[in-house]
Parts: structure tokens; C-alpha cells; sequence
């Protein structure tokens, strides 16, 4: 027997079939549908939004109420054993096992997830000095510090080489110096193509910096989708500007220009956002504005922040956004990603 | 990953069977068991009746010695089925005292730390945690009891020829007598530390549960003229049961039915398992 494999291409990472969840009978989950197949996968939102429950369920912890799950094709529900055999799952809070040491607990944990004794040997000291656990592997992990735990937390999820990481919140109560190190490990296994990982945060920053997509829940429900990637890749130009005068024949003629043009009004100011195309200059802008006696107060070279999502997403400001980003995910107000 | 090159690399080696997987812990914790020396000084102290019995055994059937010491065969203690009970009951003493000092240490402190999702986020289930924390316990418990208790009854089998024909259910009783404790006792262990999570507190509660239900069961009995109550106490059903199986006439009119005592402990199993359903579990929801 061994690691059952199949390729990456073409199957989703995580599938989410209107998935519901109810805890305590209070649902937490809301009917996400998703398709989701990035390298790194960031799980946003608020507390409470249900990304931790999310984890939770496709671990098999929760079973739904209603729709389903899947990871690489696997049901959540009904193969379960070989989905959590395809995961590694670093948990959010403190979680380890009191009286042991580092290595002991990580070898011990790799023969659960049935590796043969020696090669879990070995791949536990591999696992704990890839982290940066040298010789404190050996000391009794209660003895650890909060960031030495967040590794050994790490290095566990590690240990059985999985196909998929879930990382909860891994940056937790960690220090600037244990916190760059964390990021770094989850950057360079999502470099490596060993590994998907789904990054469940609060913190955008972090998210920004490892993932290339971004899954924003609220109120257990899929807010916002982007594929961060596609647009740090896209060759187009993202502008803001701030005009006067007589606009709608000005948008109209840079619409037939293949523009995407969105009114972003703030603060009472007549704003636009848009994006032009490849071959689109931005001289043709001042042009276009010229010949229909716009004046162009201000313009910015602009493009959304993660920051600008999440808040978008959280104000419901969604369809709006996609407008203007034109990125080609598709939101759904009802929350569904595909 | 690989030392050499600092970097994550997928396993795609062999992978063991998943039939007995859960005995991993049983490795885990084997060490950690006999780190305590007040349990490896029960342990081994565990073994004393054993050896003396051995002793009898032998000397019963070596008049040489006998003679050397001056003592008769007569003189020496019959090996039948009251003695196995009374042996019975001595390991099994034993097999308590060392269940209530290692069993909570198997849970508890996975349940303190939140230490379950760690075991439960692999292809390992809570049925397969719950078996290999009770084998560490049956295992070790399993060498007080039923193997030596047996291997008294085969050397004396072995010693004397027609003592098999004559006993031919202390052996088995032995064996299934220490099954029936050794269950009880383990399921009861990891149940209460599942419960109060704290190990110290565990033990207390391991050996006051009995000793409370025992003093129940004997306030009923005596309150209503009955041996109902027996069925309060799983110690008293445990020993309705042996009485049964290794003493002749232990089933009198005033003892607790066996099919109710079977009962009894089916159910009180059943409310141990219970316990751990409730309350192994990789997270807890708050209602």
C-alpha cells in the first residue's frame, strides 16, 4: 500500500457544494458553493465568519448539514480517512501532547497517519529541523515557547508529506522574527509544487504575501472570491481618477474602448475607477477627456488591495468591485464562487 | 523534506496497514507507563503472589522438598477453584491500583492540551484512539492477571495430570474472570478522565466510583432486603460473576442472577462508552 496519488491538473483542491453546517443548531455555515484550485488558498474574513468551522468540516470534525465537500475529488463525507490521509492540518490554538518530547510526538503522529516507524523517524527530524526546532527537538514540548509550539504544530502537519496543508491562523501569537520564518515556510512550500495550502487568517497582510487566491467568508457565507494571482499577473492598468464635468459620454467612449469603468464616488468627489486594456494608453484617456471637455483633476496609477476586497466584501459593496477589477472570478451576492 | 536540501517533499512511500495502527500508542505510552516508579514498583510487586503461588505449586508436587522441610502436602494450600478466586481477586487488586495510576495519564492530558485534532486530523478514528489508550491498559493489566493466573493453572495441569479433568473450568475462568475486570476497570479509567480532564482528580474519582457504588449498592441491599443493589455496583457484579464461574455453589438463591449481573456490566460498559462519545472529541461545540 502507499500514498495514493492522483495528478494535480484539472481537478479541484476543494470543491464546496452548497455546504451547510449547524453547530448547537445555530447555523455557522451557510451554503458555500466554491471550486477551488490555487497553489495557496486564503480563507478571510472576520471572527465568527466561519472559516475555522470551514477547516473543521472538510477535516470531517463537522459533519453538514446539508451539500457536501471535497478535497481532490474525495468526499468529505464519505472518504474520509482518504481525505485526512491527503491533509495536514495545523491547528489554530494550542494543541500537543503534555510529557513528550518534539520528535516524539511528531514521529508518533507520522505512524498514525501510517507511516512505517523508521521513515516516520526520519522525516520528524526532518520535519522539526526544516522548521527551525534544532536541538530543542529533543525537550519536552511543555517546556516550549508560544512560537516554538506554532512550529511544532507546523511540523506535524508536515510530517506525513500531504498534498494539502490547512493552516489555521499559523501566525498566531508570534513575534515579528518567529512570524517572518512562518510565512516563509508557507511560501516556500507553496513554491516547492509539493503542496496546495489553504491559509485561514484575520491578518491581510499575511495573506496578501503567501496566497494567490482569497476566499472572504462572512456570516458563513462565500463574501468575495479573488484570484490575486491572475490579477498581479494581468497587463492591464488600474486607474483612479477624480474628473469634472460632463462624464457619461466621456465613460461611454472609453467603454467602447474597451475600457472597464466603474463610478467610485467618495467623499462627494466624482471619482472613477478603470482599467484599461492591453494597447490602451493613457494618453488616449486625456483625449477622449479633451474632446468632451472633461476635466481630469487627478489620476492614479490604482489597483484593489486585499484590504479593499475584504472591506468591499464586508460592505456588501461586492458586484461593484468585480465591475471594476474585471477579474474573472464571478461572485455571487447569494455566496457562491466558481 | 530532506536534511540536505531544507526543503517539504511529499511522501509517497508505503503506508502501513490501518488494521492495527491504534497499537502505536500502546508504544508511545509503554515508556512513559514505567517512568513512574511507584507504578513500576507495583508492577513488580504485582508478581509476588504469583511467584508464592508458583512456589506451592511446586512444592505440592515435590516430595523431596516437602520432606527436606518437614511439612506435609496436606499442609499446603489445595489448588482448586476457590484459590484461583482468591488469586483472582489479589491480581486483580493489582490490576486496579496500577489502572487508576496509569489510566488517567492516558487522556487526560490530551484532552488538557487539546491535543485530540493532532490524532484526529489523520486516518485515525475515535474509535481506534479509544482502543489503543486501552490497550495500553489491557496490555499491562492483561501481565498481572490472566497470563499468569493461567500459566499457574497449566503448571499445575502440567504437574499434576488428572487436576485439568478434575478443574477444567478455573483456566478458563481465570481467563475470562480477569477479561471481565480488566475491561471494566480500563473503560472506567479513560471514561472519568475523559470526563474531569485532570488527571490527579481522575485517579481520586476512579477509586471513589467504586468504592461509592459499593456503598450504595450495600445501602440498598440492606434497605430493601434485597440483592438488587448489587446491580449499583459494577465491583459487585464482577464479583457475583466469579463466584460463579471458580466456586462450587457460588450461585446460591441470594445472589444476583448471572444473566442480570451480564446486564449490569453490559451496561455500565455501555454508559463508559457513552462518556467517551460525548466527550473525545477533536473540538467541542458550545451550545
Amino acid at each position: 500500500m502507499s500514498q495514493t496519488e492522483t495528478p494535480d491538473t484539472g481537478t479541484p483542491v476543494i470543491e464546496l457544494d452548497d455546504l451547510q453546517v449547524r453547530l448547537g443548531g445555530r447555523p455557522v455555515l451557510r451554503g458555500l458553493s466554491a471550486s477551488l484550485g490555487g497553489r495557496c488558498l486564503g480563507l478571510l474574513g472576520p471572527n465568527g465568519a466561519g472559516k475555522t468551522t470551514l477547516l473543521h468540516t472538510l477535516l470531517g470534525f463537522h459533519k453538514p448539514a446539508s451539500g457536501g465537500a471535497r478535497i481532490f475529488g474525495r468526499d468529505v463525507s464519505k472518504e474520509l480517512d482518504e481525505v485526512r490521509s491527503l491533509v495536514g492540518y495545523m491547528p489554530e490554538n494550542d494543541s500537543f501532547v503534555a510529557n513528550m518530547s518534539a520528535v516524539h510526538l511528531v514521529r508518533m503522529l507520522g505512524e498514525l497517519s501510517g507511516l512505517p516507524a523508521s521513515e516516520s523517524l526520519e522525516r520528524a527530524h526532518e520535519a522539526l529541523f526544516y522548521v527551525g526546532l534544532g536541538e530543542a527537538r529533543y525537550r519536552d514540548i511543555g517546556t516550549y515557547s508560544q512560537g516554538m509550539k506554532q512550529l511544532v504544530k507546523l511540523a506535524q502537519a508536515l510530517v506525513h508529506g500531504p498534498r494539502l496543508l490547512l493552516l489555521d491562523e499559523p501566525t498566531n501569537a508570534l513575534d515579528p522574527p518567529a512570524r517572518e520564518r512562518m510565512l516563509r515556510h508557507v511560501t516556500e512550500i507553496r513554491d516547492s509544487g509539493e503542496a496546495h495550502i489553504v491559509l485561514s487568517s484575520h491578518l491581510l497582510r499575511d495573506v496578501e504575501r503567501c496566497c494567490d487566491e482569497v476566499l472572504v467568508l462572512k456570516d458563513g457565507k462565500v463574501a468575495a472570491y479573488r484570484n490575486l494571482e491572475a490579477e498581479r499577473r494581468a497587463n492591464r492598468k488600474f486607474l483612479e481618477l477624480e474628473l469634472r464635468g460632463e462624464m457619461d459620454g466621456f465613460l461611454s467612449a472609453m467603454r467602447s474602448l474597451g475600457a472597464d469603468c466603474a463610478l467610485a464616488p467618495r467623499r462627494g468627489r466624482r471619482r472613477v475607477k478603470m482599467v484599461l486594456p492591453e494597447g490602451l494608453e493613457v494618453r488616449t484617456i486625456y483625449h477622449e477627456a479633451a474632446e468632451r471637455q472633461v476635466q481630469i483633476r487627478r489620476l492614479s496609477y490604482k489597483r484593489d488591495s486585499l484590504e479593499e476586497i475584504f472591506l468591499a466584501a464586508m460592505e456588501g459593496a461586492e458586484e461593484e468591485t468585480a465591475a471594476i477589477t474585471g477579474t474573472d472570478s464571478l461572485t455571487t451576492p447569494s455566496g457562491g464562487a466558481h | 523534506m530532506t536534511l540536505r536540501d531544507r526543503a517539504f517533499r511529499r511522501y509517497r512511500g508505503r503506508v502501513t496497514p490501518r488494521r492495527w495502527r491504534f497499537l502505536v500508542l500502546w508504544r508511545y505510552s509503554r515508556r512513559e507507563v514505567f517512568a513512574s516508579r511507584m507504578v513500576t514498583a507495583l508492577y513488580a510487586l504485582s508478581f509476588a503472589p504469583i511467584l508464592v503461588a508458583a512456589t506451592v505449586i511446586y512444592l505440592r508436587h515435590n516430595l523431596p522438598a516437602l520432606e527436606a522441610m518437614e511439612i506435609s502436602a496436606a499442609d499446603l494450600i489445595a489448588v482448586n477453584g476457590t484459590t484461583a478466586y482468591y488469586m483472582l481477586i489479589t491480581q486483580c487488586c493489582f490490576a486496579f491500583l496500577i489502572t487508576a495510576l496509569v489510566g488517567p495519564g492516558l487522556v487526560s492530558p490530551d484532552l488538557a492540551n487539546s491535543g485530540l485534532p493532532l490524532y484526529l486530523c489523520r486516518p485515525f478514528s475515535r474509535l481506534e484512539y479509544v482502543l489503543g489508550k486501552l490497550s495500553v491498559l489491557l496490555i499491562l493489566t492483561s501481565t498481572m492477571t490472566w497470563v499468569p493466573l493461567c500459566a499457574l493453572g497449566l503448571l499445575q495441569a502440567g504437574l499434576e495430570p488428572g487436576w485439568l479433568a478434575a478443574h477444567g473450568n478455573v483456566v478458563p475462568a481465570l481467563f475470562a474472570g480477569s477479561w471481565i475486570a480488566i475491561l471494566c476497570l480500563g473503560l472506567l479509567a479513560l471514561a472519568l478522565s475523559a470526563w474531569v480532564r485532570w488527571r490527579i482528580l481522575a485517579a481520586a474519582m476512579i477509586v471513589a466510583t467504586l468504592l461509592v457504588a459499593d456503598g450504595l449498592s450495600e445501602f440498598v441491599n440492606n434497605m430493601f432486603h434485597t440483592r438488587w443493589g448489587d446491580l449499583l455496583s459494577p465491583g459487585d457484579m464482577v464479583f457475583s460473576l466469579w463466584t460463579r464461574m471458580l466456586i462450587e455453589g457460588g450461585g446460591s438463591a441470594t445472589a444476583l442472577p448471572a444473566l442480570a449481573a451480564w446486564l449490569g456490566l453490559a451496561g455500565f460498559a455501555a454508559l463508559c462508552l457513552l462518556i467517551l462519545h460525548l466527550k473525545l472529541r477533536a473540538y467541542e461545540v458550545v451550545r
